[in-house]
């Protein structure tokens, strides 16, 4: 039976927490995966590009709470997400025709667009704040739970409860449906295949009659959108907060960097090492091992490896440590040196 | 027209928009500017030296900032009575133990061949030190953080005054500045041997990571420096306004210049804080000036112009860029440090990356990257700006809206966001910069 408890205990606060922000993360890295592989650079204003398309979203949810549209149960955020799509792939689209395409025409090196992205993240970040203000925003409706930790401890006469959000089950739900989609998308159609072509080997790929500029177009409507399905689950499951959204970077970057930067299948990957270890490494395991040791040996304190506060050092480590022993990533990306 | 004369016009200006704004909101507000202009333009300098000499990607500015702020604490506040006595031995054997742990670790690595041995052997010493490193640390900073925690509840300081005096020693701050230098200068190290050599935007990543971890151990390691409960009440190496007013000689020479003592008493400080400030600027920008016109600066320049060329002709190229990155951030600390000095107070819940860490490129870009003068100006500049864009866009809003009744929900939330304006202004400036004027205001010669 305590074996039992410790399973449901470590699922509830460790395995589900885990597997609805990898995948959060995951959507977040592909993003930043594919800005690397076509346009290739760091795109520095993901973060913010998340925040505008979630914003777009929770604009809409709002205004269709007060006019009583409804999806049942299910959130109504997701009837909105096509329009937060929409929104963000305009601005994306206006970003890079009067921004970024000089640059590209330029032939500019990495660096200077990176520079470049800096400048569009404070414009963005500056547009979403403007609009919504700073501050915290909750869009998030419908029943939170699916099974709360009470009725699950009815029903099987655990000690510990494990809770299901519907917001997690939605994360994973629709990261499921997203990777499948871009998958299809990358292998089976031909505008996907002219984008990983152009990805290799940009020459090869001009020479065999291939458009760059709509590849590039292509390119930022998928991360506009994935972008902005990031964030609305991110901000469904959690909170949207403009800031939070900036801060999101680093643990995107390292996600996406860690599985192999330009690799899709490493974005996903990524984001779940980095959830992973952010979550086990920030958990106080007091609960867990206090169901498996013998009594004797129960720990005092709360077995906490590191504060909560800490969770931006432990990607930070991850991907300093695949930087250094291993420069391509876990899915052999492009070389970082 | 000249490169002096322009140059010379352009300083004119930004100096004359700093006048101007003191005729319409007070001298102190415009003294204000001044003062943290300086340290911008302090800062600015330290990126210049990164990113114009070397191209080297620094956006972990932020985190060499606030290391020097808290060199103002360490040495500047006096010791807490009893905390060192209660948990300080056990910080001291912590901490060791924390670095010999990563010495062993390194060592490991080194000596041991590659294999799943070795990999084996990492992860243990890894993860034994941690825990014996957490074993000595918690009760340790549970002690300290028990020695009267509303006032104190961390270590203090090694201003050698107690808890009343130790404001009178506040020659003390210009040690700590310097002192702000080595702790930024220790900590690029430590970075610098582990990410220069990645490709330059991996760089930059590494180092808005670490900025994030600075930050989180400042506000989280209150034995150190209180976290959010702030450090008040740094000393400082200028007289206290109170003690101005009461003293009837500076009352009368205030009176005879035409001021009240109150405002003549805060104007005065911040005067003295400029005639400090741009010492060290004109120390920091006077070396960087021989800097870059020495060998070593040509060198740099052509490391960063032809990193191929310039190694194939003998030049160390990891070592020069971990010696520039090391200087550029040490600037950083100094800065940090000096601003810290200024506020009087270390706030780490105040540190935000867009405002020390992009909005110092902003000004480095604006002024021109590679040229010293051009930093000094965005510094100054972008300053005025960011403190300026908030008023200005109220007042526009206030235009634009007018016509709008006074309780229009438009007209409310276009008020209510015009503080968001800062942002938006910079990011538009900074695009309009790289595009139109990519060399800057005072482009690199």
């Amino acid at each position: 039976m305590d074996f039992l408890n410790a399973i449901v205990a470590l699922a509830n606060y460790v395995l589900i927490p885990g597997i609805a922000y990898g995948s959060q993360l995951a959507i977040g890295a592909l993003g930043v995966t594919l800005v690397y592989g076509i346009l290739r650079f760091s795109n520095f204003a993901h973060g913010d590009t998340m925040a505008f398309g979630t914003m777009i979203t929770i604009l809409v949810t709002w205004w269709m709470q007060s006019v009583g549209i409804s999806l049942g149960t299910l959130p109504t955020a997701l009837l909105a997400l096509p329009f937060g799509i929409m929104g963000c792939i305009a601005l994306v689209l206006i970003t890079d025709r009067t921004v970024y395409k000089f640059y590209r025409e330029q032939k500019a090196k990495p660096v200077i667009l990176v520079i470049v992205s800096m400048g569009v993240m404070f414009v963005m970040n500056g547009i979403v704040r403007f609009i919504i203000g700073p501050d915290d925003q909750s869009f998030s409706d419908g029943p939170r739970f699916i099974i709360s930790a009470r009725d699950f401890k009815r029903l099987t006469g655990l000690d510990e409860g494990l809770g299901i959000r519907t917001t997690q089950v939605i994360t994973v739900v629709t990261a499921i449906v997203v990777v499948a989609l871009l998958f299809w998308f990358l292998n089976k159609t031909r505008s996907g295949k002219s984008m990983r072509a152009y990805s290799d080997n940009e020459d090869l790929a001009l020479l065999s009659g291939i458009n760059p500029e709509r590849v590039v177009m292509i390119t930022w409507i998928i991360v506009a959108a994935l972008a902005t399905i990031a964030g609305t689950l991110y901000g469904l499951d959690k909170s949207f907060k403009p800031f939070t959204y900036f801060q999101l970077l680093l643990p995107i970057f390292a996600s996406a960097v860690v599985g192999g930067i330009g690799s899709p299948l490493g974005a996903i990957a990524g984001g779940f090492v980095i959830a992973f270890s952010e979550v086990t490494i920030t958990y106080a395991w007091k609960k867990v091992l206090g169901y498996l040791m013998p009594e004797s040996l129960e720990p005092n304190g709360l077995v906490q490896l590191m504060s909560t506060d800490y969770k931006f050092a432990v990607s930070f480590v991850i991907l300093l440590i695949v930087l250094l022993f291993k420069p391509t990533g876990l899915f052999k990306g492009q070389s970082t040196t | 027209m000249t490169d002096t004369v322009k140059n010379s016009l352009l300083f004119a200006l930004v100096f004359t928009l700093i006048i101007i704004s003191g005729f319409f909101q007070g001298w102190n507000n415009a003294m204000f500017i001044v003062n943290m202009g300086i340290i911008s333009a302090i800062m600015a300098l330290g990126v210049n030296l990164q990113w114009g000499y070397a191209g080297l990607f620094n956006v972990g500015v932020m985190g060499f900032v606030a290391l020097g702020g808290l060199a103002a604490v360490l040495i500047g506040m006096p010791a807490t009575p009893g905390a060192f006595a209660a948990g300080g031995t056990g910080i001291v054997i912590a901490l060791l133990l924390g670095a010999g742990t990563i010495i062993a670790a390194v060592l490991a690595y080194k000596r041991m061949t590659a294999g799943r041995n070795r990999n084996l052997a990492i992860t243990a010493i890894l993860i034994f030190g941690f825990f014996v490193f957490r074993g000595f640390l918690d009760p340790a900073v549970g002690l300290i953080e028990d020695v009267n925690p509303a006032a104190t509840g961390y270590l203090g300081g090694l201003n050698p005054g107690t808890q009343d005096t130790y404001r009178d020693n506040g020659w003390i701050m210009l040690i700590a500045w310097p002192v702000g230098g080595l702790f930024a200068a220790g900590a690029a190290w430590l970075i610098g041997k582990a990410a220069l050599g990645l490709r330059s935007d991996y760089l930059a990543i590494a180092t808005l990571g670490i900025a994030e971890i600075i930050i989180a151990v400042l506000k989280n390691e209150d034995w150190l420096t209180r976290g959010v409960k702030n450090v008040v009440g740094v000393p400082r190496p200028v007289p206290y306004e109170l003690d101005l007013q009461n003293s009837a000689v500076f009352v009368e020479r205030a009176a005879s210049l035409g001021f009240d003592p109150v405002e003549g008493s805060t104007i005065f400080v911040k005067l003295l804080y400029a005639v400090l400030f741009a010492a060290v600027l004109g120390i920091i920008f006077w070396l960087s000036q021989r800097a870059l016109n020495s060998p070593w600066g040509r060198m740099l320049r052509a490391i960063r112009d032809n990193e191929v060329a310039a190694e194939a002709m003998g030049k160390d190229v990891t070592a020069r860029h971990l010696q520039v990155f090391i200087l550029g951030s040490a600037i950083c600390g100094i800065a940090g440090a000096m601003m810290t000095t200024l506020d009087g107070q270390l706030t780490p819940g105040t540190y935000q990356p867009l405002r020390f860490t992009f909005l110092i490129w902003v000004m480095v870009i604006v002024g021109g990257s590679g040229s010293n003068l051009g930093s000094i100006l965005g510094g100054f500049l972008i300053w005025f700006l960011w403190v300026q864009v908030e008023p200005i866009g109220l007042f526009i809003m206030d235009i634009i809206t007018s016509g709008m009744a006074d309780d229009n929900w438009l007209r409310i939330h276009l008020i209510d966001s015009a503080a968001q304006m800062r942002l938006m202004t910079m990011g538009v400036i900074m695009i309009l910069v790289l595009r139109f004027s990519p060399r800057g205001l005072i482009p690199e010669k």
